[in-house]
């Protein structure tokens, strides 16, 4: 039993660790400000997700994996924010040039 | 060397990466931003030293309202600064600065290397006091029991900011609001994200202030959160900055401190030494005193990034 939630933690961490290597690959590769602001809210979304979802099986209550989710959900309202701010930033100064 | 040794080293590199980089950084909002980065790193780098109340600090006052004020403190100077008046630093000024930062680094740097490797320390002694207290956490114990007349000074020192900010306002304006006016048609997406995070965000700091006395959190950082959570209400310009002469204000901005003195006093007088708490007494007194320096922290800080009063005041 412990071997596979070990086995599912590695395989979940694993996977989100490559969609934040991704995410960052294109924040630094993309071209231009929005396409960058799409490879980050995958790395915040599904990377950040990935990584609490491996994490569940090892907390220590239900409250404290509880927690982990809400810090998942946080983190989701504050980046689909910052990215949709950051965007219409990009946006109004692109037409304004 | 461990996998843990070699994040350790790894985080130490990319925080000297990052601070290099908010020094050298083009303009004073990317320099900014490197900041904010670095203060987040920062409080990684407590949470490994296993001093979880810093790391909230950190990461809520030195690099999130601290990140804030400096942006806002940016943008203002945005004109300043593409008119180029940077060059107008001497070339000898320049030279000077830098040998000044070396040698402070160095110094730094000497004092840390010649400490003892047996450091002095008090954590023993105030392990040992600690039931006193009737706290579970050491460092709130500290804060309130052990030193609590710095405590107290610290929150004097935030209020005379304000009144600082303040003054700098004109002669019309005094009194007045700081800050633009509630916007009848607010920007949506930051309207959104300020009225789905303020109701949680005031229920977390609430909650990070009550375990303080028992784990890591406290009074200064759900005070933070808590202030974290008016600025962005008014960022969204839901809500305005209130008038600096509202009476109300003006008795947040002073609780704190003011109630803690008293504690002091009272101290002075019923438990035989100023500051003392009564035996027995002693967890509800400083739940006490924290409750009223989370009030002042909370206003306190939105105070001072929405900055000198702007508008004049209403009749």
């Amino acid at each position: 039993m412990s071997v596979a939630v070990d086995l599912f933690s590695i395989v979940a961490i694993g996977a989100g660790v490559f969609f934040y290597l991704a995410g960052t690959v294109g924040l630094l590769r993309f071209p231009d400000a929005l396409s960058r602001l799409h490879a980050l809210t995958k790395a915040d979304n599904l990377g950040l997700g990935l990584v609490v979802l491996g994490l569940l099986p090892r907390a220590e209550s239900p409250l404290a994996a509880l927690k982990l989710i809400a810090i998942w959900a946080l983190v989701q309202l504050a980046g689909a924010s910052a990215a949709q701010l950051v965007g219409r930033a990009v946006r109004r100064k692109g037409s304004a040039a | 060397m461990s996998v843990l040794q070699a994040l350790d080293i790894g985080l130490a590199f990319v925080v000297f990466a990052v601070a290099a980089w908010t020094v050298f950084a083009p303009g004073a909002f990317a320099a900014t931003v490197g900041y904010v980065v670095y203060g987040l790193l920062l409080s990684l780098v407590w949470i490994r030293l296993f001093a979880v109340d810093v790391a909230l600090t950190e990461a809520a006052i030195g690099s999130g309202v601290t990140g804030v004020l400096l942006i806002s403190a940016a943008a203002r100077l945005r004109g300043a600064e593409t008119a180029g008046r940077e060059a107008s630093v001497s070339g000898p000024t320049r030279v000077f600065a830098g040998v000044l930062c070396a040698l402070v680094t160095l110094a730094l740097a000497g004092v840390v290397l010649l400490l003892p490797d047996e450091g002095p320390s008090l954590a023993l002694q105030s392990m040992q006091h600690l039931p006193e207290t009737g706290l579970g956490n050491p460092v709130t114990a500290v804060l309130i029991a052990y030193r609590s007349f710095d405590t107290m000074l610290e929150k004097v020192v935030l209020v005379l900011a304000v009144v600082g900010v303040w003054s700098l306002a004109a002669d019309r304006y005094w009194g007045g609001a700081p800050g633009e006016a509630r916007a009848e048609r607010p920007e949506p997406t930051l309207a959104f994200l300020a009225q789905i995070l303020a109701p949680l965000g005031i229920l977390v700091g609430i909650h990070v202030f009550w375990v303080g006395a028992d784990e890591p959190g406290g009074a200064f950082q759900g005070g933070a959160i808590l202030a974290a959570m008016w600025i962005i209400v008014m960022m969204a310009r839901l809500t305005e900055a209130p008038r600096t002469n509202a009476f109300w204000l003006r008795l947040a901005l002073v609780a704190g401190p003011v109630v803690f003195l008293a504690a002091g006093v009272a101290g002075a007088i019923f438990a035989g030494g100023f500051f003392a708490y009564p035996p027995g007494f002693a967890k509800p007194a400083i739940l006490f005193i924290e409750a009223f320096m989370v009030l002042s922290i909370a206003v306190t800080l939105p105070m001072l990034v929405a900055g000198p009063p702007q508008r004049e005041p209403r009749q």
